[in-house]
């Protein structure tokens, strides 16, 4: 009685095993078939290559704003105003969603190189305008200051800031 | 119960597939309440214009090129230079619009006369999967012209995603595959947007089934008892169909071919540019409501979250309205609220058209508060607070008072 109890047993515990284990490769493989599908919709290797761009910034005159592409992103690259500069710095200690001091956000005060892309929903913000004299948005209203920090609305945070560098006085490479 | 017919054709496939027996249930011999207003034609009307945008839309696939660079000048070369090629255009631009208005008519009807109770639930749910993809596909197709709404439509839809904690930045680097709305983007929405018609044509297949099982709603909200509340579907709701169809297909003509763009962006017909954000941006008008409470909460997540929960939350409609009575006929008090509710839809799709700011960031808000409120106060204590008229004891009876008198006599 007890052998043909015990038999029974483990062929039951086989059973079960071998079904376990077949259901487990089963899902293994399809999540492995289906991962090339999801994965052709990431950036392809070409889109992937368009790394970097170079800007002669030399003409852009005070107080004015050049925008450029960046990874079919629009890139602002804002020739500040000591006014501007000011009253970025005099609102380092306001109080803001996403607190930065101006510093952190230029490698020279007057050069200000940001992403042109509102952190809310992707629009592109208007310059020159809203609440802050710095950058409006207006999808949906929110509101940045001369720093590009946001200030007022819905967007998280602020603009962002690319890589980038000063190859000399009057080009900057961006990526 | 089988199809009969002396047709030798139609015996001989009967015998094979018994195809005529299932349409014959579908739309012959179907058993409808006799008393069904108009208010009960949109079904059909909501049908018929998925069949004119598949038609279309096949059409015009024709002619169309999905590539950021030729996309624009494509449906411009199908406006000029292809045979009647905008006659086809304006059918499926403003067939969309159409569609919508079908479809809101449709669900307004059957909340009116809580076509969601018991036991239509699962036949309420397969609507809103079917609206819910239908705002997924017209959203796609507003991408494909490739003109300035298109594109800043397509990068902020695709930006809400951005804001999913942790994953989000990735998630919508998959849906764009680059770094910004693109080729890539343009191509995959072109193909989904070719795909999702067809599963809704299969949800709908499964709509009318479960339409089935229990038969429509009426304007009463009681069940049908016997062959006496009943007639046959053909060919009392055939025609009544068709001579719906012919009124809606009226109207719809005067808005194609009198003013085909009523219900665009003039925008659109500027192309893509990625350097510039136009002023106002707006979504087509069958999404102002929900774009208005995106809008309305200072927070990114929070307004996301928000969006999708004002149609989710359809889904638990059947729950929070507690009243065992299904038409507002018989609810004194739901249907006042009824009415406030849609004019709060209404209010909510004005606040949407306009620009974010001064008084309307509050009405906006509001509306959004009451919008909720209705759902998640309303219905369950208008459900348990209401005492509701008395309902008459079968359809027969109230529909045709005189004759039941006398056959009870
Ligand atoms: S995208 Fe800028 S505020 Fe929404």
């Amino acid at each position: 009685m007890a052998t043909t109890h015990g038999a029974a047993h483990a062929g039951q515990t086989r059973r079960d095993f071998l079904f376990l284990a077949a259901g487990a490769g089963v899902g293994i493989g399809a999540a492995l078939t289906v991962w090339p599908f999801i994965d052709s919709l990431n950036p392809s290797a070409d889109v992937l290559a368009l790394a970097s761009t170079e800007v002669d910034i030399g003409k852009v005159p005070l107080g004015q704003q050049l925008t450029v592409l960046w990874r079919g992103k629009p890139v602002f690259v804002k020739h500040r105003n000591p006014e501007e500069i000011e009253k970025a710095r005099a609102d380092d200690s306001a109080s803001m969603p996403d607190p930065q001091k101006d510093a952190e956000r230029v490698k020279k005060p007057e050069w200000l190189v940001m992403l042109g892309v509102c952190t809310h929903l992707g629009c592109v913000p208007l310059g020159n305008q809203g609440p802050y004299g710095g950058w409006f948005c207006p999808c949906h209203g929110s509101a940045y200051d001369t720093s590009g920090r946001i200030r007022q609305g819905p967007a998280p945070r602020n603009l962002e800031i690319p890589p980038y560098a000063f190859l000399n006085d009057t080009r900057i490479k961006i990526g | 119960m089988a199809f009969q017919s002396d047709n030798k054709v139609i015996k001989w496939i009967e015998y094979r597939l018994p195809i005529f027996t299932l349409l014959d249930h579908a739309v012959g011999t179907y058993p409808a309440p006799k008393n069904l207003s108009y208010w009960w034609n949109f079904g059909s009307l909501a049908g018929l214009m998925l069949v004119v945008q598949i038609v279309t839309g096949i059409v015009l696939v024709m002619h169309y090129t999905p590539h950021t660079s030729l996309a624009f000048t494509s449906v411009e070369h199908i406006m000029r230079d292809v045979n009647y090629g905008w006659l086809i255009r304006y059918i499926h631009m403003n067939g969309a619009s159409f569609f919508f208005i079908a479809v809101y008519f449709h669900i307004f009807r059957g909340l009116y006369y809580g076509s969601y109770k018991a036991p239509r639930e699962l036949l309420w749910f397969l609507g809103i999967i079917i609206y819910l993809l239908m705002m997924a596909t017209a959203f796609m197709g507003y991408v494909l012209p490739w003109g300035q709404m298109s594109f800043w439509g397509a990068t902020v839809i695709t930006n809400l995603f951005s804001a999913i904690p942790v994953v989000g930045e990735s998630i919508v680097t998959l849906l764009w595959g680059g770094f910004s709305v693109g080729n890539p983007t343009l191509n995959r929405l072109f193909s989904l947007h070719y795909l999702l018609p067809f599963i809704i044509v299969g949800l709908v297949i499964l709509h009318i089934w479960a339409l089935h099982q229990h038969g429509s709603n009426n304007p009463l909200g009681i069940d049908k008892k016997d062959s006496r509340d009943t007639i046959p579907f053909h060919p009392y709701y055939t025609i009544k169909d068709l001579f719906g169809i012919a009124v809606f297909l009226l109207v719809f003509s005067i808005f194609l071919f009198y003013s085909p763009n009523f219900f665009g962006e003039p925008d659109n017909y500027i192309e893509a540019n990625p350097l510039v954000t136009p002023a106002h941006i707006v979504p087509e008008w069958y999404l102002l409501p929900f774009y208005a409470i995106l809008r309305s909460v200072p927070s990114k997540l929070g307004g996301v979250i928000l969006m999708f929960a004002a149609i989710l939350i359809l889904f638990v409609l059947p729950w929070l309205d507690t009243s065992r009575v299904r038409s507002a006929k018989f609810r004194p008090v739901y249907k006042q609220f009824f009415w406030i509710f849609l004019a709060n839809c209404l209010l909510l799709g004005v606040v949407g058209a306009k620009p974010p700011e001064g008084i309307w960031v509050l009405i906006g808000r509001l509306a959004t508060v009451y919008y909720f409120a209705h759902f998640l106060v309303i219905c369950p204590l208008v459900g348990w607070f209401e005492r509701p008229r008395p309902l008459p004891t079968s359809i027969n009876e109230a529909v045709l008072p005189k004759a039941a008198a006398a056959a009870g006599e």
